[in-house]
């Protein structure tokens, strides 16, 4: 009896990219500052002097943090909500847009809600924290590690997608847009300038972090381009067939 | 057995053991030194067990040290502990000399060198001194609960502190103000270890058999050492409070640690008070009883940890992550692991942990969501892979002020993000 070989098909090869999108990963280490709030004038007080990074490691890192259903996006709308019981205020403080602000912009925002609440609520400043479930001012060090996984093609791009850790997903959607004021992120550039791309870097763009968990936008992310990837294949069956 | 790191992908995932890889590539070649007071007994030993030879896994050159003393010295590092922890006691002018040639004569014994010296709690935070002529970096690694020290106590071990390049403490409550930096790790359970492993339900009942627990009520256990700070009295106290309306039994199991000189004194004194209550078993366990804790915690219907301080509380973790409702003092660390009705339940007093144990007693189905909470809450945030990587991340910052270290093998293509310090 004749024997076939298996059959194989060759995988389609999509654009290639001039330069390759190198995936990294950024890991981070809680710090303390010793500084500690009991009272909404303690945190205003503290507010005005602790460092930048306490404000970044505050309101930014909510999607890396595993915080539990249903709490708020900051940890200052966290505290002043639970060790206070100032819901008001909370809900106040959990409406703002950390990502769309700068850090100092940001700290105006907190020190400036909270100031005005307090006028409103003059009673508001007597409420304290008990031992324990003060505010702790903390900060981060970062340690940015380049990974092993290259992509120069979009198979490739979804591939890294689905195979890196939440922390490289936090650190090319995130810190590039953050911490350089830039309006987009790693992915979406190399997708617009590298890949030409432009709508499927824009979808990617509009994910909204605040609707979702980091694993869920992890699961997004490689959903869109393999999403992509499908059309492309189907637009080039349909060339082949017309 | 160890098990090796791909053991662990099950739980945290396969990209969580590849970072660190990573991370342990960026060591190679780094020597470092961990000293402790125990080999066996205690969270601390028990870590180190399982992180040392995870280390060398990864290719770290990770050794592990233990300080020896006499028994007045231990007596002394006792009083040094609960002093740290806040209650009053005096460390008298001879207690310090003892303390400090102790350390020398370690020192001498123990012929360090490394690059890195890790250092845990207070009992070989001397060990800094000589860090001009050993070289290195130097971190202090606390395990305690330091939130309210004794301020003698505190004095004393404070220039010690200053010597380092840091110092890691286990919640942000036990933060000082400090010109070192201040490192937040909190510690971890070994989800494959012995303790930890999944039962069979033989295998549960077998260890009851053994220790002649009746399985005929509801059993509320305790594990931890015999130590005041743990509050055994006040968990024999609760538990008459909850027999007044439900039959059940409890457990106090705790295993000897040979740096805790009090132990033999608190379990003389509980064995006394349980005697008149036959529902009360005090186990102590022999060392390596890792088996009977994992069979009597899968065993409880409710884990109590109702410490008056603590570093941590890793047996609250450990009861978590068997999906066991917790109900546990808010002190400490504890916090870190049971958010009040979500993983578990919060006490403050004898009454309140009796009023919760019948609350889970009552309604179990309420008990086990907490249970089942508490579990992916432990999986997410105290498993031990979460913190290899952190030790690892320290042990590559140490010494350096930056707030971003970025390490680059010329990549092709560079991120926008790190271009730019933060």
């Amino acid at each position: 009896m004749e024997e076939h070989a298996p059959l194989t098909f060759p995988r389609r090869v999509h654009r290639r990219a001039t330069l390759p999108f190198r995936f990294y990963t950024s890991l981070l280490l809680q710090e303390a500052t010793g500084l500690r709030a009991a009272t909404l004038p303690q945190l205003v007080r503290l507010l005005r002097e602790v460092p930048e990074g306490c404000l970044y490691y505050h309101t930014r890192y909510f999607l890396l943090q595993h915080h539990l259903a249903d709490e708020p996006m900051n940890d200052f709308a966290f505290w002043v909500t639970k060790a206070l019981g100032e819901r008001p205020l909370g809900e106040r403080l959990a409406g703002i847009d950390a990502m769309q602000l700068t850090l100092p912009a940001l700290r105006e925002r907190i020190i400036g809600l909270i100031e005005d609440y307090l006028r409103e609520q003059p009673t508001a400043q007597l409420r304290f924290a008990s031992e324990g479930e003060e505010f702790f001012f903390l900060t981060a060090i970062h340690v940015i590690l380049p990974t092993p996984l290259t992509a120069w093609t979009l198979d490739e791009f979804a591939e890294g997608l689905e195979r890196v850790s939440l922390h490289s997903i936090y650190f090319h959607l995130f810190d590039a847009r953050l911490k350089l004021g830039c309006s987009t992120n790693d992915f979406t550039l190399w997708l617009d300038t590298e890949m030409g791309e432009p709508g499927l870097a824009k979808r990617i763009a509009e994910l909204e972090p605040y609707t979702s968990t980091l694993p869920a936008l992890q699961a997004s992310l490689a959903a869109l381009v393999r999403q992509r990837l499908a059309e492309m294949t189907a637009n080039e069956d349909d060339g082949t067939h017309a | 057995m160890g098990h090796t790191l791909n053991a662990y992908a099950p739980f945290v995932g396969h990209s969580a053991i590849d970072e660190l890889r990573l991370l342990a590539d960026r060591l190679h070649g780094w020597a470092i030194r961990c000293v402790n007071a125990t080999r066996v007994g205690g969270g601390v030993a028990e870590i180190l067990t399982r992180m040392v030879p995870l280390c060398h896994e990864l290719g770290v050159d990770m050794r592990w040290d233990v300080l020896e003393g006499s028994e007045p010295f231990f007596r002394v590092t006792k009083t040094m502990h609960n002093a740290l922890h806040g209650q009053q006691e005096a460390l008298t002018p001879d207690a310090r000399e003892l303390f400090l040639r102790v350390s020398e004569e370690n020192l001498a014994r123990l012929q360090l060198e490394g690059d890195l010296f890790f250092i845990h709690d207070p009992q070989p935070i001397a060990f800094v001194q000589s860090r001009r002529k050993l070289g290195g970096k130097w971190i202090w690694r606390c395990h305690i609960d330091v939130s309210r020290p004794q301020q003698g106590a505190w004095d004393f071990m404070r220039p010690f502190i200053l010597q380092y390049d840091a110092a890691i403490f286990s919640a942000p409550a036990f933060a000082q103000v400090l010109p070192v930096r201040q490192l937040l790790i909190a510690p971890s359970i070994d989800p494959v270890s012995e303790k930890n492993r999944e039962l069979a339900p033989g295998e549960v009942a077998e260890v009851l058999r053994e220790l002649q627990i009746p399985t005929d009520w509801p059993i509320i256990t305790q594990v931890s050492r015999f130590d005041y700070l743990k509050d055994p009295i006040g968990v024999i106290d609760a538990f008459r409070l909850v027999r007044r309306s439900f039959k059940c039994r409890l457990i106090l199991a705790g295993g000897p640690a040979s740096d805790d000189p009090e132990g033999s004194e608190v379990l003389r004194r509980v064995q006394e008070e349980a005697k008149r209550t036959p529902e009360i078993h005090v186990l102590m366990l022999p060392p390596n009883s890792d088996r009977a804790i994992n069979a009597l915690q899968r065993a409880s219907s409710v884990v109590i940890q109702k410490s008056l301080r603590e570093g941590f509380g890793l047996t609250v973790a450990e009861a978590l992550w068997k999906s066991r409702p917790v109900v546990a003092s808010a002190v400490g660390g504890i916090p870190l692991q049971v958010k009040h009705g979500y993983s578990g339940l919060l006490v403050r007093s004898v009454e309140g942990a009796a009023r919760a144990i019948a609350e889970c007693l009552q309604q179990p189905e309420y008990a086990a969501k907490l249970g089942a909470q508490g579990r992916e809450h432990v999986r997410q945030n105290f498993l031990l892979t979460r913190h290899l990587r952190e030790y690892l991340l320290a042990f590559l910052t140490a010494g350096s002020p930056k707030d971003v270290l970025e390490f680059h093998d010329q990549p092709p293509h560079q991120p926008r993000a790190c271009t730019t310090a933060l």
